[in-house]
């Protein structure tokens, strides 16, 4: 490789020149522009060091992070956040493992500075806000909790790459039960109808997600069935989602839902969310699920077939695998508005998630009437904005590791 | 492997098995419907509530603002009425979001360092927080609180009234019949004019000009209808407490209205990023060096290839935010699911009532997409 040219070094001026000031009627574009964004940034500025009131978001930290679940079973959602960090470090280890196997890693220079500086790059959004909510706090108990985290997620990466391989199978399919026994054991304390915040909107959001997940799949290959019964149901089925307002689902489910089972087995208001969000986000993967396959040539099927593998091993072995990989961006955005649109549920049925939680703080309590909602919805919105970003620079990464458009 | 002169046995014939197979799912469908139909007729005979639609023709019970709806008025006309509000901001919402998608879109990509990333900035801060926030804070945050009381209102140039009781513009009174004759002249001109212009340009290749030639032709039809109709216009104008003239738009209006515009226009714009990088670096290599102007560029070849692979997902922006516009509910906009849900609130029967909504947005849905499908067909390259 060569020097960069040497007109790719330049002075300040000439960077601005060619950047801000190409013509005269770029200059004036950039100086009204500059006024505007100016003026804009003074003013989140002013507010976020100096006009902001933060006591809001400080007092009610724990009621936006975990609603009203009782201070005696706290305990019990540390350990829950500490055991999920370590099975996925534990997971990473051993996929991490399998691609070094496979020789498909990129080369990194080996050594602990090397990892953090990776691990920082990749994740600095999460650990800033992480940070930041942190500093909030009052209480030692998240500072331990997160740092109990850090320590199992750490721990069980390193051991998730030197455990043996046979162990894979074991620690996989324990992966796939944690998140019930997890759920279980933080429900045994309190019933899903007493969650609330930002553990109820990742709840909802995640139980939907690995729900949906095998429905939309299931309804993607029965409209591409060939066989007209399954097509036509399936078709239908899903227009008719697709068709209509997640609002006004929720919307029903909330009134209507007990109505279409018996009497004694109406489902609590987290339940009717969740089945909402499920039938709502599998339509939609279904679509996208359906864009994956026919984006897959022929070939692929037929020299499967010509294998002489069965039909479900075709379709499970060598068409869905390609399918799914080459829509592995739409389907995170698919998720990421799932994450976005578990708000409606508090909306539509007064569950307290976290924007309802931060609705509620700036029109009851202390800080009634003060007119507050900046502040609270300033820190709703950045706790949104990072998951949702998170998941799509997340997205990008494992579009670039499955070598999307490369293999 | 085919024996001759026999047919494999029922239960490996793929034939049969796929009948039997669809038989199968056909019943289990038709189980799980009888299922659910029969709990809902069962529950509401337990409960005495009716299930037709019979609860269409009695009295609302509330009113809608900003409406001639009364609420002696029956649940129809409700529902009329909230599909009209929802259909006003859709579309008020699908055009404002486009001007604004195609503007943030092609700021992304400008040469200009402070322009561009102040539109990366708007689209990724806005992408990815719930809209649900923005409604709600531009509706209590902005409508509400942060526009003056209405003694202490903003007046920009004397043409507007702001004040946290909504939005006063400038609007006509009366003739409205000689305005829409107006208007539509105007349309009906303004594309034969661009077609005859398109045609001449075809046979003799001189230039086609047609905004040159088009614009007195809509003036004068604009000005014709105006003057038929004796209308004039009414500016508001603040007397203490109280506006008179002009259009109010109130608060909740404004509130979904702007949020969903600045919501639907970051995910717009990043469709029309996409689809101007998709156009060859090539074709706007060659439009300079025809001379063509920056703008040129944009407009006669980057741009007419970008918007045609564009046309399919802005559609479905459009739906997202048509359905997105039940959210109005929320702020107290009487759209289609406010109305439904405080008809079932005020008595009507929960399961045909929002079946109802659903119905009419379903119905929405395919209309709005069978008008994308069609300006799609009419865009797509034609290919040999």
């Amino acid at each position: 490789m060569s020097s960069p040219p040497i007109a790719a070094r330049q002075s300040p001026l000439g960077w601005a020149r060619r950047n801000l000031f190409r013509s005269r009627w770029d200059a004036a574009v950039t100086v009204v522009a500059a006024v505007l964004v100016g003026y804009a940034v003074v003013r989140a500025v002013r507010f976020v060091f100096v006009t902001g009131r933060w006591e809001i978001v400080r007092v009610n930290l724990k009621l936006l992070m975990v609603g009203r679940f009782p201070d005696q079973h706290l305990l019990r959602v540390s350990v829950a956040v500490v055991v999920a960090a370590g099975v996925g470090g534990l997971v990473a280890g051993c996929l991490h493992r399998r691609q070094a196997d496979a020789g498909r890693l990129v080369w990194r220079p080996p050594g602990a500075v090397w990892a953090i500086r990776a691990f920082v790059a990749r994740s600095w959004p999460l650990l800033l806000v992480t940070l930041l909510v942190l500093s909030l706090t009052s209480t030692p108990g998240p500072w331990v909790t997160a740092g109990a985290a850090l320590a199992a997620l750490v721990v069980a990466r390193l051991l998730g790459t030197r455990l043996p391989k046979q162990l894979h199978a074991v620690i996989f399919v324990g992966a796939a039960l944690a998140p019930f026994l997890l759920v279980w054991y933080l429900a045994d304390a309190v019933g899903w109808d007493g969650w609330g915040g930002l553990m109820l909107n990742v709840f909802i959001a995640v139980t939907s997600i690995v729900l949906c997940f095998p429905l939309g799949v299931l309804a993607a290959l029965g409209r591409r069935s060939s066989m007209p019964v399954v097509r036509g149901l399936s078709t239908v089925t899903i227009e008719l989602v697709r068709g209509a307002p997640l609002f006004v689902l929720l919307l029903m489910a909330n009134v209507a839902l007990g109505f279409f089972v018996p009497p004694d087995q109406a489902p609590g208001r987290v339940a009717r969310a969740i089945v909402v969000f499920t039938i709502f986000t599998a339509a939609y993967l279904a679509e996208i699920v359906r864009g994956g396959l026919q984006s897959l040539p022929p070939g692929q099927e037929e020299a499967a077939k010509a294998l002489g593998l069965s039909p479900v091993r075709v379709t499970f072995l060598v068409v869905l695998p390609q399918a799914l990989r080459n829509v592995i961006p739409a389907q995170v955005g698919q998720f990421i508005s799932l994450f976005k649109d578990t708000t409606l549920a508090g909306a539509a049925m007064t569950l307290f998630e976290l924007l309802q939680v931060g609705q509620s703080v700036t029109a009851q309590g202390p800080f009634a009437g003060q007119a507050l909602l900046p502040e609270a919805f300033a820190f709703v919105g950045l706790l949104f904005w990072t998951g949702a970003y998170t998941m799509s620079r997340e997205s990008q990464r494992l579009e670039r590791r499955l070598g999307v458009g490369q293999r | 492997m085919a024996r001759p002169g026999g047919r494999p046995p029922l239960w490996r014939d793929v034939r049969v098995l796929r009948v039997a197979f669809q038989l199968m799912v056909l019943a289990a469908a038709g189980g799980v419907l009888a299922y659910l139909v029969g709990n809902v007729r069962e529950n509401s005979e337990r409960l005495g509530i009716p299930t037709g639609f019979g609860f269409l023709d009695n009295p609302a019970q509330f009113p809608i603002p900003d409406s001639g709806f009364r609420q002696t008025q029956p649940v129809r006309d409700a529902i009329w009425h909230g599909l009209l509000n929802t259909l006003r901001v859709s579309l008020l919402g699908i055009v404002a979001a486009t001007l604004l998608g195609i503007a943030v879109g092609v700021a992304r990509l400008s040469g200009n360092w402070l322009v561009r990333n102040a539109a990366r900035v708007y689209v990724e801060g806005l992408r990815n927080i719930p809209l649900l926030l923005l409604i709600v804070f531009a509706y209590i945050g902005v409508a509400l609180t942060s526009f003056p009381r209405v003694d202490r209102a903003w007046e920009p140039f004397g043409l507007a009234v702001v004040s946290n009781r909504g939005v006063v513009l400038p609007w006509y009174d009366d003739g409205g019949p000689w305005l829409l004759a107006g208007v539509v002249v105007a349309a009906v001109a303004a594309w034969g004019i661009a077609r005859w212009r398109r045609a001449v340009n075809d046979r003799t290749g001189r230039p086609e000009h047609t905004l040159r030639w088009a614009a007195p032709a809509v003036v004068a039809a604009l000005a014709a209808g105006w003057l038929l109709s004796g209308a004039s216009v009414t500016v508001p104008e603040l007397e203490g407490r109280i506006v008179t003239g002009g259009t109010r738009i109130s608060p909740e209006f404004f509130a979904i209205l702007a949020a969903l515009v600045l919501y639907t226009a970051s995910h717009i714009a990043e469709i029309v990023r996409g689809s101007i990088q998709a156009v060859p670096l090539g074709q706007s290599e060659a439009a300079e060096a025809l001379a063509l102007s920056p703008f040129q560029r944009l407009r006669f070849v980057v741009l007419p290839q970008a918007l045609r692979t564009a046309v399919p997902p802005m559609g479905n922006q459009y739906l997202n935010l048509t359905k997105n516009s039940t959210l109005g509910a929320v702020v107290s906009y009487y759209e289609l699911a406010r109305v439904t849900s405080i008809s079932v609130g005020n008595g009507a029967p929960a399961v045909p009532a929002y079946l109802l909504t659903l119905g009419l947005f379903v119905i929405l849905s395919l209309l709005l997409s069978l008008v994308v499908n069609l300006v799609n067909r009419r865009l797509a390259l034609v290919t040999r």
